[in-house]
């Protein structure tokens, strides 16, 4: 792995492990950051506000009133190599509800027609796949998962959305997303999940954390809306929607 | 007296927001910083009313903000270059920045125009804005911070201290606006390898021109396209405030504080902090270079402007109590009432 230390402005540096989509080099990025926390909270990286962990890349963000590019980059050195060979913690397994019908799913019979199959194969496909959450990232809680089965990749759009519905789960390439807020997007729209993927009022806010395993259940209109209401109720907590321990090794 | 009194937002004008110093510690979620876009108007305006330098204050662009004091007094004061009025009763009054100001109930403040810059900065004494996440900054995409996670609008009321006892403040000399050309020092990359020699070159010696799109997400430019070496996108990484990002069009655009936390446009350039607050002052149609620095170049320039910016802080007076009424309300001439005031000042 070719490691390099880019500099982003005087408030920041980037540490890029590659340049592609793989758990290899997100396995390396959560390693760093991990490091990085704990040399932070033993005191030894004075000056570091936080760091953005992404697809193949870890930014440090830094005061430079507080220390130094150079000073950062010789404290971070030690830490690089390491990060590179190091095992991926064991993952939280999510399954989470999705309505794959009518107005939830604007975007689904032309997904069928581009990639030649029915609807339900497009369901079956994307709900088949237990996903990696790569990244937060676009919008607070907004989680990059993949990789998509080969037979659903579609380049985005050709015109954006100018509004996609909260809660709007859509693909484009080899990634699959939740939109966690209404937003423009450019992503095709198969389905919507009713579990809010943010909340302030949490202590994590965000649902879902880099790392993750999502997997897809499909549920009907009737059943979306009676958890859209038990959750709105708070009948429902986030817990809810993790697997058991290896649960999600079985599937009914 | 420790009474209360209220702010009511009469008109916010072009866009208004409560910001503070920003959200850190969220971006591995999603969450960007958000905060004031120019901290140094943000600390003076509030320490001009006896403020912490990072209470929540009013950001608001281009004029237009009509707030009215209620229920109490109110000690509020203006900073950037803003021509001001005060409208108490029948009678109306031009009213400097760069000095508090104390509201009757009933007075409204307005910001009738930006004389230089689009954005001016209200704070207003014992301001008290709930915090999420560890900020009050608003956030509107994620309906974060502010008045329910909203920017400003008619009718909002603002909790602030009620305004007795409290003594005015001036800072004598204010920063001149910064007029003129406008070079923004940036740092190359991280991306800078994803552009042709060609487009580095423009990049760093054309003038570009700031275009109608331009918030507290970012500023896109208009002049000469930047062409890609390969394809005009990377997966996903990290942006910061100062991202210069190059889509497809070829066109810049710089990333501010309300800006996504990641991108899949590769970064030519970083602007540094110190020349942000520039950036964002600069209205749609203003022209700009950008000059390439090393980082160590940014970082020195952000220790020179902190050290600018304390001795900007620090130089702001205290006014003698009860002479001063005139002169609050002196617009033009702040510099001059000031420095006839000078030998009066208490310590």
């Amino acid at each position: 792995m070719n490691v390099r230390v880019l500099d982003a402005g005087d408030a920041a540096l980037t540490i890029e492990f590659g340049d592609a989509i793989d758990p290899r080099l997100l396995a390396s990025v959560n390693a760093l950051d991990a490091a990085i926390s704990r040399m932070h909270a033993e005191g030894g990286l004075p000056g570091l506000i936080e760091t953005m962990p992404t697809f193949r890349s870890l930014t440090v963000f830094f005061d430079p009133l507080a220390t130094s590019r150079a000073a950062l980059r010789n404290a971070l050195e030690p830490l690089l190599a390491a990060a590179e060979t190091v095992a991926p913690p064991a993952a939280r397994h999510w399954r989470l509800p999705v309505c794959y019908e009518g107005e939830a799913a604007p975007d689904l019979a032309e997904t069928a027609r581009a990639i030649g199959r029915s609807a339900d194969e497009v369901v079956a496909l994307h709900s088949g796949t237990e996903y990696l959450v790569y990244m937060l990232g676009f919008l607070p809680g907004f989680p990059f998962m993949g990789d998509l089965p080969a037979a659903l990749r579609l380049p985005r759009r050709g015109e954006p959305r100018v509004r996609v519905p909260a809660g709007s789960v859509a693909i484009a390439t080899g990634l699959t997303a939740i939109y966690p807020w209404e937003s423009p997007g450019g992503w095709h729209l198969l389905g919507r999940c009713p579990v809010p993927l943010f909340d302030a009022g949490r202590g994590a806010p965000a649902l879902l954390a880099a790392g993750d395993r999502v997997r897809f259940e499909p549920v009907g209109t009737a059943e979306y809306r009676r958890l859209t209401a038990a959750i709105a109720a708070r009948e429902i907590a986030p817990q809810h929607w993790l697997a058991a321990d290896g649960a999600h090794e079985t599937r009914p | 007296m420790n009474g209360t009194a209220q702010a009511e937002i009469l008109s916010p004008g072009a866009y208004a927001s409560l910001q503070d110093a920003g959200r850190r510690g969220w971006r591995h979620i999603g969450v960007p910083w958000a905060g004031a876009l120019d901290a140094r108007l943000m600390r003076i305006a509030n320490v001009l009313v006896g403020n912490a330098e990072n209470t929540p204050v009013i950001e608001c662009f281009d004029g237009g903000l009509h707030l009215a004091a209620c229920d109490g007094p109110l000690h509020v004061a203006v900073a950037g270059h803003a021509a001001l009025e005060v409208d108490r009763g029948a009678e109306r009054r031009a009213a400097a920045p760069w000095r508090s100001l104390t509201l009757a109930p009933g007075d409204s403040l307005r910001i009738r125009r930006m004389e230089a810059g689009r954005i001016a900065v209200v704070a207003i004494a014992g301001l008290t804005v709930p915090r999420m996440l560890g900020s009050a900054a608003t956030y509107t995409r994620a309906q974060l911070g502010g008045m329910d996670g909203r920017a400003l609008a008619a009718g909002t009321r603002l909790q602030a201290a009620a305004a007795p006892g409290h003594a005015e403040r001036v800072l004598p000399a204010a920063p001149a606006p910064e007029t003129g050309p406008c070079t923004l020092r940036a740092v190359p990359g991280p991306q800078d390898d994803h552009f042709t020699p060609e487009a580095l070159h423009t990049f760093f010696s054309a003038e570009y021109r700031v275009s109608p799109q331009a918030d507290r997400m970012g500023v896109r430019l208009d002049g000469p396209a930047l062409a890609h070496r390969g394809a005009p996108e990377i997966v996903s990484d990290a942006t910061v405030p100062g991202s210069v990002q190059v889509p497809g069009n070829g066109l810049p655009i710089v990333l501010l504080a309300d800006a996504q936390t990641a991108g899949g446009y590769p970064k030519i350039a970083t602007v540094i902090g110190a020349d942000l607050p520039r950036l964002a002052q600069c209205r749609p149609g203003d022209g700009l270079r950008f000059t390439a620095v090393s980082a160590e170049t940014g970082e020195a320039a952000a220790r020179e402007r902190e050290t600018e910016t304390r001795r900007l802080l620090a130089a702001i007076r205290r006014l003698a109590g009860g002479l001063d009424e005139a002169a609050l309300y002196d617009a033009n001439l702040a510099g001059n009432a000031v420095d006839a005031l000078n030998p009066e000042h208490t310590p």
